[in-house]
């Protein structure tokens, strides 16, 4: 299709999309936990699995405008399935994590069926009920799931037979952040695609769609579909690096979290997930050692003061620093 | 060729007791420009409505040249050629106009659906999308975002993105609706340029505006068509002088 000499609006479109010095720069840094905190890698980890979690709701929320209270729905579904395969014996992490993205991918594939076909507040509530739907019922299958206790006897198998999962989390972050950045890359693609631009479309102005020939529930099966399998993965990474998995992965809990995590970062902007998985998990780690019974009530603060002050998010307030010519999609 | 490009038979649309669309039956041939004329309510956006699958009538058939789209959903009587505008603004706010119209197209080209490959490799939708944008002088403004563009430009946007559906038959809902009066006879000369392949109606309340550009005039009144003809016969007409005067005569 391309022609030989690109023209004014391809070269335009172009330089939107380019890889800009900071996202370089940003990606470079995600490596110093391993010199500058070699003591936090766990926490490094946990942060680059609730990323790729967070980036994965961004996908709906901030590309297609989907909103949803029951995301988590898929990242427990995918940390039970890597779990079960783990305790089953075969603990082969990457196939696993295969696995259960394709399982998490099923679920989000069947449930898109009814999602396509609401919006806004219907939305929330059609999501939240499924995911207390999925919670309850791991709850009550504790003979497959372990239950409250959480599924126990999970052994992992070393990373491509060479790294074993450690205690100081070595392997974890750096698989984990491997996995993120796969996702990433491939997240990047996709919202610069047609694809990308067509979400945008239904997120922007959801009724005209169909008057330019779109057939919009067709666009958000298949992005529900590959968000519920990115959020699959993510819960297989929790479920591998930790080697155990409990309900509150399915939990309402973490469906909310997530949400406040990529509202904090800044939603439709990629990096919105990561920087609000990092501001959202330091935080957590510090003001739990101040105050380990209400460390919520600082979460509490620290998300009006961002609404309030930051309507766009972190990134969104940071972004008006920035001058433009720097600032990625 | 003799077949229409648009037609209804015996349409019928109420809400409740309130009838909208009494027995509309009319025939659009071919790269006509048609107006579709009546006071405020008498079911003109309606009558676009229901043509274009947003609302379901209650009886009667419309066909896209032979064949019939009665129970089609919109989006397919979109990809068939039947193209709507809107009366108020319905654009995407924060895509810029260039990406707006490619979307349009990608998604005619049946391309939209694709995420492996990055939107500035499918030249051929950009370059397409590119041309329309210049044929309605968006071209200087294509990389604004829709909210930055000034009102009349919105407009414009308007008819640029259904143009990139590529339609046979283009519905425009107040095409001018909320334009300066100066600024509303070049939007039209622009209506007045597009290809005779097309085959337009629009609805317009400037009477100047509609004998200049219509070569036959639909007149609705209380959910039905009144009459339709010639400019010449309708400005004839007692009864459409009687709808749009006589409420002035009367007070």
């Amino acid at each position: 299709m391309t022609s030989g000499a690109a023209s004014e609006p391809q070269r335009y479109l172009e330089a939107r999309i380019r890889w800009q010095p900071l996202e370089i720069a940003f990606w470079l840094a995600s490596l110093l936990p391993f010199w500058l905190t070699p003591s936090y890698l766990v926490l490094a980890s946990q942060i680059a699995i609730t990323a790729l979690f967070a980036l994965s709701l961004d996908l709906i929320l901030g590309y297609a405008g989907i909103v949803s209270l029951g995301h988590a729905a898929y990242f427990g579904f995918g940390s039970y399935t890597a779990g079960l395969l783990a305790k089953w014996g075969w603990g082969e992490p990457i196939t696993g994590l295969a696995i259960a993205g394709v399982a998490a991918g099923l679920l989000g594939f069947l449930t898109s069926i009814i999602i396509a076909r609401f919006r806004h507040l219907a939305l929330i509530m059609i999501t939240l009920g499924f995911g207390l739907l999925l919670a309850e019922a791991a709850n009550s299958a504790s003979w497959l799931t372990g239950g409250a206790d959480g599924l126990q006897g999970v052994r992992m198998w070393q990373l491509l037979g060479l790294f074993p999962f450690d205690l100081y989390g070595r392997a974890a972050y750096a698989y984990s952040l491997c996995v993120l950045l796969l996702m990433f890359l491939l997240s990047r693609r996709l919202i610069n695609s047609p694809f990308g631009l067509a979400l945008r479309g239904i997120r922007e102005r959801a009724i005209r769609m169909p008057a330019i020939g779109a057939h919009s529930p067709a666009h958000i099966r298949k992005i529900y579909t590959i968000a519920a399998v990115m959020a699959g993965i993510a819960g297989a990474l929790l479920a591998q690096t930790t080697e155990t998995v409990s309900l509150d992965t399915l939990g309402f809990q973490r469906s909310a979290d997530v949400l406040v995590i990529l509202i904090l970062g800044g939603t439709g902007r990629l990096y919105g997930g990561i920087v609000g998985a990092i501001v959202y998990m330091v935080a957590r780690d510090q003001f739990s050692g101040i105050n380990p019974q209400y460390w919520y009530f600082w979460i509490g603060l620290l998300l009006i003061a961002v609404v309030m002050f930051l309507p766009n998010g972190i990134l969104g307030g940071l972004a008006r620093l920035i001058p433009r010519r720097w600032r990625s999609v | 060729m003799s077949t229409p490009a648009l037609s209804t038979r015996g349409l019928d649309k109420s809400f409740g007791s309130l009838v909208v669309a009494k027995d509309i039956a009319f025939e659009l041939p071919r790269g006509e420009r048609y107006a579709l004329i009546g006071p405020n309510g008498a079911g003109k956006t309606t009558l676009i409505n229901l043509m274009t699958g947003m609302l379901k009538p209650d009886r009667g058939q419309i066909f896209l040249g032979p064949d019939e789209i009665t129970s089609l959903p919109p989006a397919q009587r979109v990809r068939r050629g039947l193209v709507r505008t809107f009366q108020i603004n319905t654009l995407f706010p924060h895509l810029n106009a260039l990406e707006a119209v490619t979307l349009a197209v990608c998604e005619r080209l049946g391309c939209a659906g694709q995420w492996w490959r990055k939107l500035p490799s499918y030249g051929e939708a950009i370059e397409e999308a590119y041309a329309i944008l210049l044929s309605l002088q968006l071209g200087s403004n294509c990389y604004r975002q829709t909210h930055e563009l000034a009102y009349g430009q919105q407009r414009l946007l308007e008819i640029a993105l259904a143009l990139a559906t590529n339609p046979k038959v283009l519905l425009l809902d107040e095409p001018a609706a909320g334009v300066p009066q100066a600024e509303s006879a070049e939007l039209f000369s622009v209506i007045a340029g597009l290809s005779e392949t097309i085959t337009v109606l629009f609805i317009e309340h400037d009477m100047n505006v509609v004998f200049r550009f219509a070569r036959r005039i639909i007149v609705m009144v209380g959910g039905r068509i009144l009459l339709q003809g010639t400019p010449q016969e309708i400005a004839a007409d007692k009864r459409v002088r009687e709808v749009y005067l006589g409420a002035r005569q009367h007070a």
